[in-house]
């Protein structure tokens, strides 16, 4: 129902239970406001916005009074006027005088408002309150509570957007103070550092400890751009200034996360400026002519890792100059040495003397070419990249259930659709943060159910409706179980199983044997609990599964998959908006690493090397004959290099010495690796044995696009400029690409249309994608940035993109269940070595650490490894909390601290891989799933004991 | 279950002195206050580790806890002695000598306002104007006012006060609210 009233003598037509701030807004009339955001619910706290209503009998809050038929309101009568002064007249009156030095001059909304209504600052005033300045420890949150307004916008965008209730008002009066907790340090009260209240603060009572006086919003420039972190594909702001990164701040109309980030995406930017960032190319002097003169000379130096403290020393010295010495050179020389190396090796041993590695962390564009690179050039398909390591079983496990292989639904739709979010081997919070905080916000305000599945008491845990702690390597018995007792109760959707699917009668004939008694048997997870969560699946409809590394990492890890694609497709939750079989991808640019071909069986966009016609179609773009031969995944890789069989390595932007399983044997493989070429933005494990290693622009330093978990593709913008001589990947690649076919290893036909690598700029690459690869056809540059939403399949530049896959149909027509029973985890625990290890990551850091270990912050924050362990097994071996111990595997041991924690089962430890001199995967087990050849990171047999400090 | 970190060496809560309490209102989500009401009747004072306990078991986040815990001027959140005493410091008894009885107490028990002493035993508050200014200087001990107080008298009173194992401050408001009813 519409309501229609008069605002300003102005008709105004508005929906029933409208403010009349909304009703006046929407007619173009302005009210000022402080306390309101149009992303808070609203409490009228400062009055600022009043209005006058004729017939009531005081001024009225329009943020928070509803419309009525027939209302009349004045918006800028003289009393309203009035009122307002006054009201910013108090609020000065116990402010200080100090817009010259704050940060939030010019961007700063009570200086607006005192600006707009002439309020001139008041010389007699009463008591002005003294707080301390900056009193809490958070190294990413300044506060000044002398400049709150008392506005309350933390207090809700901590609530309502982050769900983490760290903020409140205490006493009151004039004593009233904003507290977080019971007025105790932000970390101790529960806050996870996303800096969520410092976005929504009017004025310069919050702001990030990291930017004090780097600059303030006239010194800066903005640049618009997709998070270097995770795949949930967050959009910020990169402030620069004087061409450094000073800021991240958020961006309103940011598609996937609005204001949302997380304390990496917010406060992890500082290791682009990092002094260890790699500068100038490096090669061993033995792959080098001439370096004594070179050095004498001073147009190359001896490089010296500064990470080993060589800082400031003169390193011209030849004296110490072996031929493994590191000599710092131009890129001219790097490049040669690099294109004659590999033509010789390709001309005397042929293309399977080569692996690639590509890169979960460079564009669509970068990794396009490193595979064209692989291919046109090398004649290889041995090229692959870490999502092997993560999610090579989703796509695997997909591919045959479904017909292809990433998330079915959106994030959005998951976390607004949704009846039951299901949450199995994914620790959200901490790894997927801003979807962690939209399913807390989906179960807070939706009343969405949530069911939470994992070995270890996760964080999101404590927000579900039931939490699950079944024993690692059981996932497979525990969705049986629960599939068993759907179909027990008659719960399964028969006409969707009907139209839809195949192998309904298989899976049956399985489940049927995973009684709950049983299941709870090889789970641990009590009848009850299995019944309530079948029931919650059952009757919360649709439903959408949301899932990761804890599902992917095992050597039954396909099986996993298949196993979530058969509860959802029993369930009818798949191909409509609230379902879905949901894999979150782990890095930045993972999905599109493996869309643009970084895989050995694929061309882009999953077009099988096997194909005949699809490899003519590449033979005649690229104008080479191409390989029919399936390449090597990465673990082949490791494994050939070791035997010698593969002579040369390309690495760009992975550290396979801190991501691979048993590290000790991968040490050994690059170690006896001929020619090892690492493209990094720092000197990684890897980089450290590398022949020849090549500096890379980070995220900032580029342009290209990134695609998200949710198959997204959104823009990367070049905000600075890459540090000393240092290269986007684009660059290098298509370098060394132009070396190699003037070395003639590789001589494409001139009439084929692709067979050139003279490009001009990203967008000219992302053409070449466009006609080669079907589900990127319509994702062009000039529909990206008139703000196109495009998650692919975009088959042509009309297309609006597909949100939700297999909506009608699936990709391989039918959704096939394949019928999958549990089998135990490659290595169990035994006398010797009595616990499971599994291994994850932590809020604070990323991935192999290489960036966050070099963000100042996120370092202090999580400074060093600790090993999870239960009170119950810490006791048993005489292990204290903060102790340091020793972990050991059949394969390796490290060093760490301990931590004493309920959060860990008892009989299973937990450690991380984010540092490299107490790396989990150290200890970690290389037996692979038989499809996808994924390492089993979740599971092997450790023992622990105590070590003393010296 | 019983915590001792946080509370300044004083003696361990004992928490579960609270169960019968969460017994009481269980299901009933807006009884923060009175469940508030029944621990400082428990403890005497709010103590940090009751605030974070009825978070947990209320479901509601500590800072909102904490917001209505000192919203309410009823609410102590600093342990407080088994005996308090008030002197008022208002114009009428400054000028009649309250300071005098300030420094008694300081020197007899080492406490200054809004202190206890280390054996629980008394707590110093200073008040401004209790309205009884005819009596000025104005003393309330354990509730009870007491007019026209020198120093040797008050310190004489409070000894009187700690030695009985009948007075206390909560005795003292357990009666005058059974009378008021
Ligand atoms: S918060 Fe705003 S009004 Fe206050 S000092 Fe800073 S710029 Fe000035
Ligand atoms: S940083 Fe985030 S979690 Fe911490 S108080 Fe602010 S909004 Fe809450
Ligand atoms: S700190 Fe900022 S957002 Fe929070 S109440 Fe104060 S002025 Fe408002
Ligand atoms: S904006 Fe309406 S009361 Fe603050
Ligand atoms: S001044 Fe003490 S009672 Fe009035």
């Amino acid at each position: 129902m519409a309501v229609t009233l008069k605002i300003n003598g102005q008709t105004v037509t508005a929906p029933e239970g409208a403010t009349i701030l909304e009703a006046a807004h929407k007619a173009g009339i302005h009210i000022p406001t402080l306390c309101h955001h149009p992303d808070l619910s609203n409490v009228g706290a400062c009055r600022i916005c009043v209005v006058e209503v004729e017939g009531a009998r005081n001024l009225q809050t329009a943020c928070t009074t509803p419309v009525a038929e027939g209302m009349v309101v004045h918006t800028d009568s003289e009393v309203v006027h009035a009122t307002r002064r006054f009201v910013l007249e108090m609020l000065l009156s116990d402010h200080p005088n100090d817009c010259m030095t704050c940060e939030v001059n010019g961007d700063c909304e009570l200086q607006d408002l005192v600006y707009d209504y002439g309020v001139k600052w008041p010389e007699h005033h009463g008591t002005r309150h003294n707080w301390e300045i900056d009193p809490d420890p958070n190294p990413f949150i300044f506060i000044d509570r002398n400049k709150c307004v008392l506005c309350g916008r933390c207090i809700r965008a901590c609530a309502e957007i982050q769900n983490r209730d760290v903020w409140n008002f205490a006493y009151r009066g004039f004593k009233t103070k904003l507290v977080a907790g019971a007025d105790q340090f932000m970390l101790d009260a529960r806050c996870e550092s996303c800096g969520q209240c410092v976005a929504y603060c009017p004025v310069g009572a919050l702001y990030d400890k990291m930017s004090l006086g780097k600059g303030r919003a006239n010194q800066v420039q903005k640049v618009r751009t997709t998070c270097s972190y995770c795949g949930v594909g967050c959009n910020f702001d990169l402030n620069v200034r004087d061409g450094h990164i000073v800021r991240v701040t958020s961006a309103p109309d940011a598609p996937v996360n609005g204001m949302a980030l997380c304390v990496k995406g917010r406060y992890g930017y500082d290791y682009v400026h990092h002094p260890d960032r790699l500068t100038a190319p490096l090669v061993r002097a033995r792959w080098l002519e001439g370096v004594e003169e070179k050095l004498q000379s001073g147009e190359w130096r001896v490089f010296i890792s500064p990470s080993s403290g060589g800082n400031g020393r003169d390193s011209s010295e030849s004296a110490m100059l072996t031929p493994d010495t590191f000599i710092q050179t131009d890129w001219d020389t790097a490049l040669d040495v690099v294109a004659r190396k590999f033509a010789e090796e390709k001309r005397l041993r042929g293309p399977t003397a080569f692996g690639m590695l590509a890169s979960a962390k460079c564009t669509n564009e970068e990794n396009y070419l490193f595979n064209k690179f692989a291919r046109q050039i090398m004649g290889t398909n041995t090229i692959d990249h870490c999502a092997r390591l993560c999610h090579s079983s989703s796509v695997a496990g997909l591919a045959i259930s479904f017909g292809s292989g990433a998330m079915t639904n959106t994030i959005a739709d998951v976390t607004t659709q949704s009846k039951c979010i299901f949450i199995i081997g994914s620790n959200t919070t901490e790894q997927h943060p801003v979807i962690g905080v939209k399913v807390r916000r989906a179960k807070r305000y939706l009343g969405t159910k949530l069911l939470v599945a994992d070995p270890r008491r996760i964080d999101i845990a404590d927000y579900a409706d039931l939490y699950i702690r079944h024993r690692p390597g059981t996932d497979v018995a525990l969705l049986n179980g629960l599939m068993h007792i759907i179909i027990r109760e008659g719960w399964h959707d028969q006409e969707f199983i009907a139209a839809r699917t195949e192998g309904f009668e298989e899976l049956k004939a399985t489940v049927e044997k995973y009684t709950p008694e049983r299941v709870s048997e090889i789970t641990g997870v009590p009848v009850e609990q299995l019944e309530a969560a079948a029931r919650m699946l059952a009757e919360n409809r649709p439903g959408a599964m949301l899932y990761a590394m804890g599902i992917t990492q095992h050597t039954v890890g396909v099986l996993n998959v298949m196993s979530c694609a058969n509860l959802q497709m029993l369930l009818g939750n798949i191909g409509k908006p609230g379902g879905g079989v949901n894999p979150l991808r782990g890095q930045s640019n993972v999905q599109g690493a493996c869309d643009m071909g970084g895989l050995p069986n694929v061309y882009p966009g999953y077009q099988p090397v096997t194909d005949p016609a699809v490899r003519q179609k590449f033979e005649q773009a690229w104008g080479v004959p191409l390989s029919d031969q399936i390449g090597l995944t990465v673990t082949e890789m490791v494994d050939a290099a070791g035997r010698g069989d593969i002579r040369c390595l390309y690495i760009i932007g992975e550290d396979p010495m801190t991501s691979e399983p048993d590290l000790n044997h991968v040490r050994h493989a690059l170690e006896h690796t001929h020619f090892l070429v690492v493209q990094e933005l720092f000197m990684t494990g890897a980089a450290e044995l590398a022949d020849v290693v090549l500096p890379a622009a980070s995220f900032a330093e580029k342009e290209g696009t990134f695609t998200n978990t949710e198959r997204r593709i959104q823009r990367v913008r070049q905000a600075v400029e890459p540090p000393g001589e240092a290269r986007p990947d684009a660059w290098i690649i298509t370098q060394l690409a132009k070396r190699m076919l003037a070395l003639g290893a590789a001589s494409p036909r001139a009439d084929a249309p692709y067979a050139g690598w003279d490009y001009v700029g990203v967008s000219d690459v992302m053409r070449e994608i466009n006609a080669l690869t079907p589900i990127y056809a319509g994702v062009t540059y000039q529909r990206l940035e008139e703000g196109a939403q495009l998650h692919w399949p975009v088959p042509d530049t009309q297309h609006p993109g597909t949100p939700i896959l297999h909506v009608n149909k699936f990709t391989r027509g039918l959704g096939k269940f394949v019928a999958v029973d549990h089998m135990p985890p490659a290595e169990l625990p035994d006398g010797e070595y009595p616990l499971i290890l599994t291994t994850g990551r932590v809020l604070y850091h990323w991935h192999g650490g290489a960036m966050t270990r070099r963000a100042r912050n996120l370092k202090a924050m999580y400074p060093e490894a600790l090993v999870e362990i239960n009170p119950h097994d810490a006791r048993k071996v005489g292990i204290q909390n903060r102790q340091l111990v020793k972990l050991a595997s059949r394969r390796g041991e490290i060093i760490s601290r301990a931590l004493v924690t309920e959060r860990i089962a008892p009989g299973l430890v937990f450690a991380t891989f984010h540092f490299p001199e107490a790396a989990a995967n150290f200890l970690t087990i290389a037996a692979l799933d038989p499809v996808a050849k994924i390492p089993e990171y979740k599971v092997c047999a450790v023992k622990v004991m105590p070590v003393s400090e010296n | 279950m019983t915590a001792s970190d946080g509370n300044g060496g004083a003696p361990a809560v004992d928490l579960s002195l609270m169960e019968p309490v969460f017994e009481k209102y269980a299901g009933q989500p807006g009884a923060l206050i009175p469940i508030l009401q029944k621990a400082q009747d428990i403890y005497n004072y709010l103590p940090p580790e009751v605030l974070q306990l009825i978070a947990e078991r209320l479901g509601i986040a500590l800072s909102k806890v904490y917001g209505v815990a000192t919203f309410y001027a009823q609410f102590y959140l600093e342990r407080r002695g088994r005996h308090v005493l008030r002197l008022c410091d208002g114009t009428a008894c400054h000028v009649k000598g309250t300071p005098a009885l300030l420094a008694a107490i300081k020197d007899e028990y080492g406490i200054r306002p809004g202190e206890t002493t280390p054996d629980g035993e008394l707590t110093l508050e200073v008040v401004y104007c209790i309205g009884s200014c005819a009596l000025a200087p104005a003393t309330v001990l354990d509730g009870r006012v007491m007019g026209h107080m020198r120093p040797t008298q008050l310190l004489q009173r409070v000894k009187r006060q700690i030695g009985s194992p009948l007075c206390s401050e909560e005795k003292n408001l357990e009666e005058r609210t059974r009378r008021s009813r």
